[in-house]
């Protein structure tokens, strides 16, 4: 079809104009950790599963227990051990990992091991880029990941873009919120700490700075094997220690790079990806997409530009439409 | 004078009412639905967030309602007068397919009563994609409606508002096509941020390219299958030349996509994944790609684009290209992992055939009651 070449040529270079915006590829920078970032260091070797951790969630954030066939044959109130994974009642959940005979504690094979899955707290959050309404948001100080519900429109793209699947949805709830593990926001604000860490015995579940933590964490996978270390029970600050004998840890410290780094850390001796943690890249998805949406509209130029092509077509197109309409009649 | 005439006749025949039945059920378990929530009328999951509404009704849905858009292009931007007599029937049916999207959305999502923040400058997230599809898909839903209303003036006979209306068109024409160029790319940058969830064959930083230009695609092809459809139901004379020259567009846009879709794969080396990403992946991979290839080549042939019934299969074929490409790149590529799986229940499909059903009625419904039908004469003199 031949397209007149004066009107092509005018689309033509609106749309050289987005090429070459889009060309001078504007990468978004990668996020930092906030300095005074706090986190969770989660060493599975320390965890004995007594699940505590999910007693202290409930009870810190007034959350329902899981409705199983327990509480509806046998009429047993209060069953809060139930359930296999994050739901939309369960914030924090301890799972097992089970091997052949499953006979020796933090063992890959034939062993067993416990892993705590919450809310990885990213320091660059797939979901908090993906919410177009900022209901879920990163605290500028804490790091914490929050949730509005007063801003949430329940579109459910965090739940498409968290790489962890941490965010659930109550659907069956007319009135549904997203419900995700926000650190104890509410508690720490006065002073205290997550109810997953206070309720630990063990200190599996170690409360601290995100930097502080992480120094821990090294530290503890230079300890020899077999060697007797005093671990520190429900936070940094904290003076109360139990000592435990020293297990053979996989050497990498699980959050340090994921997705580019999370608040929420991992110690384990058992291979993370058996503890059902997935592989992710160092970057998140969310500078991808950024970048490229970014790259796009930067300032807005290249829309801009078209719409101004689009507008001076349009007008010379319907006035020569109308004219040649009228000439006819 | 006027090229477009509306059709007349009587408005509940039997198909309407069959239609009017359908909508009804979907009705019933829309009340379902807002009883009781999403989990009692949906298979969704906490691993499957999105299904069948959001793919079907939102994603196809509304490049099926790119007739409107890119007929606009042709005929307002590149000057191609001889198309105008199919502008309006298009934009009806981008009407009816974006009103009913924004529909499905308010049905799918939580907390449908709070959408409004989406306007509110205080809680907006400028780093969202999906911001800017809903932003421009709820600003677009009024654009069309503005575009349609010069049927109505003319109905009506307001002269004097029809003629001012004719005056700044112009502006919304411009803003129609700007909108779709946005929005409909950027429904593919959507699941950008889904990373390793989604497979390697469908997961690529030139998602929003493919969308564009596959959603064009479907705009042509809708173009060709209502006007040969509605030639064919209302016993009226075929417009196959015409539709024959959009064919060649259609044909140039089918070898860009597929030069992108496997330029992009070889690129990033991951053409190995059509035999190793399990069998479902694997099928629909092939299934998509053929339904965009096969078509491309019998465009190229000025035998088939002076056929009508060529022109139909291969618009029909294309139409399902494209709607397959967004079933996969959604959900059959989608893999949240731990074992989810997804398959809509019985009550959404019949909530989206309801929709679909809406979708027909008003159609037709308004060209029997508005000027929307190229006028006869016009088109064969």
């Amino acid at each position: 079809m031949s397209i007149d070449r004066r009107d092509f040529f005018k689309v033509i270079s609106a749309g050289a104009i987005t090429a070459a915006t889009a060309s001078s590829v504007f990468a978004r920078e990668k996020k930092n950790l906030a300095p005074d970032a706090v986190g969770i260091l989660y060493d599975a070797t320390l965890c004995i599963g007594c699940k505590l951790c999910e007693v202290g969630c409930k009870e810190y954030n007034d959350m329902p227990t899981e409705q199983t066939s327990l509480v509806d044959d046998l009429n047993v109130p209060m069953i809060w051990d139930n359930g296999d994974d994050l739901t939309s009642k369960t914030m924090n959940k301890i799972k097992l990992y089970r091997n052949g005979d499953a006979s020796v504690k933090d063992r890959a094979t034939n062993g067993y091991a416990f892993i705590k899955r919450a809310c990885m707290h990213c320091v660059d959050p797939d979901c908090v880029s993906a919410c177009p309404v900022t209901a879920l948001d990163k605290d500028p100080i804490t790091g914490v990941v929050t949730y509005d519900a007063k801003a949430c429109i329940g579109c459910r793209y965090c739940q498409v873009a968290c790489p962890f699947n941490v965010p659930k949805f109550e659907w069956d709830d007319p009135f549904p919120k997203i419900v995700k593990c926000q650190m104890c926001d509410h508690v720490q604000e006065s002073g205290g700490m997550p109810g997953c860490c206070y309720y630990c015995p063990t200190g599996a579940s170690l409360y601290g700075r995100v930097e502080d933590l992480m120094a821990e964490a090294h530290k503890r996978i230079e300890l020899a094997e077999g060697s007797k270390y005093d671990y520190q029970v429900k936070s940094l600050d904290n003076d109360e220690t139990a000592q435990r004998t020293v297990q053979k840890y996989v050497n990498y410290v699980y959050g340090e790079k994921e997705t580019g780094g999370t608040q929420y850390m991992i110690l384990s001796a058992v291979p993370f990806h058996d503890l059902g943690l997935p592989n992710l890249p160092d970057k998140s998805a969310a500078g991808k997409s950024e970048t490229l949406q970014h790259t796009i509209y930067k300032g807005l130029i290249a829309p801009g530009a078209l719409l101004a092509g689009l507008l001076v077509a349009a007008y010379r197109g319907s006035k020569s439409h109308h004219e040649s309409e009228e000439g006819r009649s | 004078m006027s090229e477009n005439k509306a059709l007349g006749g009587k408005i509940f025949t039997k198909p309407f009412i069959i239609l009017a039945i359908l909508a009804g059920i979907a009705g019933i378990l829309l009340i379902k639905r807002f009883i009781f929530g999403l989990g009692a009328v949906t298979n969704l999951s906490d691993g499957y967030p999105w299904g069948m509404w959001i793919v079907y009704d939102v994603l196809v849905g509304t490049a099926l309602g790119c007739g409107g858009y890119v007929l606009a292009i042709l005929v307002y931007i590149f000057n191609k007068g001889k198309y105008h007599p199919l502008v309006r029937p298009a934009v009806l049916t981008s009407v009816f397919g974006y009103t009913l999207a924004g529909f499905s959305i308010f049905v799918d999502v939580g907390r449908y009563w709070q959408l409004y923040n989406i306007f509110l400058p205080w809680h907006v997230n400028l780093n969202s994609i999906m911001f800017e599809v809903a932003f421009c898909v709820a600003t677009y839903v009024l654009v069309l409606w503005i575009e349609i209303s010069p049927a109505f003036l003319e109905k009506f006979n307001k002269t004097k508002a029809l003629g001012f209306m004719n005056k700044i068109l112009f502006i919304f024409i411009a803003i129609g096509v700007l909108l779709p160029t946005m929005h409909q790319s950027t429904l593919g940058t959507l699941m950008v941020i889904a990373g390793n969830k989604l497979s390697g064959l469908w997961q690529t930083g030139w998602l929003p390219l493919l969308f564009l230009i596959s959603s064009i695609m479907m705009g042509y092809a809708i173009v060709v299958f209502e006007s040969l459809y509605s030639s064919i139901g209302f016993k009226r004379p075929f417009e196959t030349p015409i539709l024959g020259k959009l064919g060649k567009l259609m044909a140039w846009l089918g070898l860009i996509f597929i030069a992108v879709r496997f330029g992009d794969l070889i690129w990033r080396g991951q053409l190995g994944l059509i035999f190793t990403d399990g069998w479902a992946n694997s099928t629909m991979f092939i299934i998509e790609n053929l339904l965009f290839i096969v078509p491309m080549v019998m465009l190229f042939s000025e035998k088939n684009r002076k056929s009508t019934k060529s022109l139909f299969l291969i618009a029909v074929a294309i139409l399902l290209a494209g709607a397959v490409y967004r079933f996969d790149a959604f959900l059959v590529g989608f893999d949240p992992g731990q074992g989810w799986h997804y398959w809509p229940s019985a009550s959404e499909l019949l909530i989206t055939i309801g929709i679909v059903a809406i979708e027909i009625m008003a159609y037709l419904a308004f060209i029997k009651w508005l000027p929307i039908l190229p006028n006869i004469k016009h088109t064969t003199s």
